[in-house]
């Protein structure tokens, strides 16, 4: 589904990505760890197109259809997801306004009609109970004086919502108590099918119990430098990331 | 012969035409005496820095429509919140329209100027109010006073309410090539009592057109008014809208000022506190494109102690527009415990837009919050990205944006027609259509 080729990425020309490659099939999930700073949430933003990064070289294969040159909005109607470390306060657009806006424009954007009413305030309602959301948090202006929680749990509603074929979450354990994690995860999972793909960004392992990945990569530098299965995890959990650094080094 | 020049010798002619024995003549000579010793404004004044009115004054503007001209009320119902009710002062080119007018003096006088100038059962209402808050000094609010003739009269006894808004409507009809008006408002809003006010100038050619409007509103005690300023006007219109607003003791005064058109437009709004415990509020959204220009020049003055007063402006400057802000606010000496808040944010989406916003506090009382904030910048690039990458393209995005951006200034309009009204202008502004009301 997705094909990540010796993918280099700058910002104000220092380089951050060093020569990703990455493969994800259809119905797999992958976790990227690494220490801070060594370019984990910048593949994040890249994926999904972030003006900011310029891609020196490589490219990002979706489907066969290389994103690099596409608009963030074009990758998020090929179905790409990325759920944000930081979700961005906007306030007076209200959650439901917001998701209405969005759905409708990636329809519009494959040349369907707008979601009717009805139809659209039933699927909020839907996925709003999935996540344990509350009706009235649908009405507050986006993000805005959310909790971290809440802002983590609003971004899985919205995935929920837009029902990517690859979703990247970004640090989505960051900031969540260990209920909120686990009604964050039980939502992904609720998501996961055969057709779709989860990218799991994250620092530490405890996220990872409750997604629990088939493949897990190890970043350091802006390269993919160690890759195993889940157990890969609990070994970075116990020795740190020294080990993997010293290990790149040799 | 100049503007100037125009406006001084046709004031005989005006006199042919109006009582010279009224005692308001006295006044409106004396402001004559003003204007011809000040002349026009020019960027020389401190407060006319960013505004030229140069090239208005070199336009030969006619001073007096030549003729009476009707309209259709089916032509220009678009410009009336057609969806509510609402009584309505209606001029065209100057002149009162019956047509197209619906005024009341049941319980509530909502007439005309021209009636309380002259009939004697206004007349000792008008030598209590008459230009008793506009100013006697600044030239174009004199110039006003010297010609003021017609206008929107209200006058809302204690503990009355009109049972809809307001509407004041001016139209130009292009009838004449060129045409300047001076309209003249007097609102008087007595204690405990409320008033709803939307007032528009509207003209339907491409005729120069150049207002210059005065307004004075006395709110008694605990009184509340709201008045709304729509200028969405053609883009060879100019207004120079003074309103004046003398506050008692708990009154609730609120003014917002909705500017997406006309050429040149100058807002001086100046609210004077004489009381305790009330609230002043001056809220405002701009945006502009093309080569407009609009000016907000507001005053607070802070007399007594224990009241607030609120300013909150947001601008969207495109094109080649421009935009000034000025926000001063004086607190006397005896006004302790004044909280006085001051806020206007302006971003600007073309390299050629310019903002001149300044702040100007002057504070005599050592015991009093003041706060003001302005910024100036460009739409958040991560907000932008957050949107775009749940699919909303670039351009709904900034719309959005934007929206959200003067979503403050619209949540206190308390008239939802209205307020739904103001948020179709805006999105027809920015060019989107986001299917959905804040």
């Amino acid at each position: 589904m997705l094909k990540i080729n010796d993918l280099h990425a700058s910002v104000e020309d220092k380089e951050i990505l060093n020569g990703i490659n990455l493969e994800v099939n259809a119905g797999e999930v992958h976790a990227i760890m690494g220490p801070n700073g060594s370019g984990k949430s910048t593949l994040a933003a890249v994926i999904a197109g972030k003006e900011e990064f310029e891609v020196t070289k490589g490219n990002v294969v979706l489907d066969g259809e290389d994103l690099v040159d596409d608009a963030p909005e074009e990758r998020a109607h090929k179905g790409v997801f990325l759920s944000f470390q930081y979700p961005v306060e906007i306030p007076g657009v209200s959650v439901t306004n917001f998701m209405k806006t969005a759905i409708n424009e990636t329809r519009k954007a494959k040349g369907l009609e707008d979601m009717p009413a009805n139809q659209m305030l039933k699927l909020i309602r839907e996925k709003a109970e999935m996540l344990e959301i509350d009706r009235k948090f649908l009405s507050r202006s986006l993000n805005e004086g959310f909790s971290g929680g809440e802002k983590k749990r609003n971004e899985i509603f919205q995935m929920a919502m837009l029902e990517p074929k690859l979703a990247i979450l970004d640090e989505t354990d960051s900031g969540l108590d260990i209920d909120a994690l686990r009604i964050v995860a039980n939502g992904v999972n609720k998501l996961k099918s055969k057709d779709n793909a989860v990218i799991v960004i994250t620092h530490y392992q405890r996220l990872l119990e409750y997604i629990v990945p088939d493949f897990v990569h190890v970043l350091h530098n802006g390269r993919i430098v160690k890759s195993g299965g889940k157990e890969l995890a609990l070994e970075l959990e116990e020795k740190g990331y020294d080990w993997i650094k010293n290990e790149a080094v040799v | 012969m100049d503007l100037k020049g125009k406006l001084v010798s046709s004031f005989m002619a005006f006199e042919n035409n109006v009582d010279i024995d009224h005692p308001v003549h006295d006044v409106r000579t004396e402001a004559m005496k003003n204007f011809e010793k000040k002349g026009f404004p020019s960027k020389k004044d401190e407060a006319w820095k960013y505004t030229s009115l140069n090239s208005l004054q070199k336009i030969d503007f006619s001073i007096f429509p030549k003729q009476d001209n009707a309209l259709d009320y089916k032509d220009v119902k678009k410009y009336f919140i057609h969806d509510i009710d609402t009584y309505k002062i209606v001029f065209i080119d100057g002149i009162y329209s019956s047509n197209l007018s619906e005024t009341t003096h049941d319980g509530v006088d909502i007439c005309l100027m021209s009636s309380a100038l002259t009939k004697p059962m206004y007349k000792a209402v008008i030598d209590v109010y008459f230009n008793k808050v506009a100013s006697k000094e600044e030239s174009l609010t004199t110039l006003n006073t010297a010609f003021s003739r017609e206008g929107a009269y209200i006058y809302i006894p204690k503990n009355k309410m009109p049972k809809k808004p307001v509407e004041i409507v001016h139209f130009a009809t292009g009838n004449e090539s060129t045409l300047m008006l001076q309209p003249r408002n007097l609102i008087i809003v007595e204690e405990n009592a409320e008033l709803q006010v939307i007032e528009r100038h509207q003209s339907l050619t491409s005729n120069e057109v150049l207002t210059n409007s005065v307004t004075e509103i006395f709110a008694a005690k605990s009184a509340i008014v709201d008045y709304y300023k729509v200028q969405n006007d053609a883009a060879t219109a100019s207004l120079i809208d003074n309103t004046y607003i003398n506050q008692k003791s708990k009154s609730f005064v609120n003014v917002h000022t909705f500017s997406f058109g006309g050429k040149l437009t100058r807002n001086n709004l100046n609210f004077y506190q004489n009381g305790e415990y009330m609230d002043s509020t001056m809220k405002g959204v701009t945006i502009l494109g093309e080569k407009q220009h609009v000016d907000h020049h507001t005053l607070v003055h802070h007399i007594e102690p224990n009241c607030e007063s609120h300013q909150d402006y947001k601008g969207i400057y495109g094109e080649n527009s421009t935009g000034v802000f000025n926000g001063k606010i004086i607190v006397d000496k005896i006004a302790q415990k004044t909280n006085a808040f001051q806020q206007n944010n302006n971003i600007l989406i073309s390299d050629k837009a310019t903002i001149n916003t300044k702040p100007q506090l002057e504070i005599f009382a050592d015991d009093v919050k003041c706060s003001h904030g302005c910024t100036i910048g460009q739409l958040d690039e991560d907000a932008m990205f957050y949107l775009q990458s749940r699919g909303i393209p670039e351009k709904e995005a900034r719309a959005l944006l934007m929206y959200a951006f003067a979503n403050n200034v619209l949540e206190s309009v308390r008239i939802p027609e209205l307020k739904a009204r103001i948020n179709k202008l805006i999105a027809k502004k920015l060019g989107v259509n986001l299917g959905f009301d804040l």
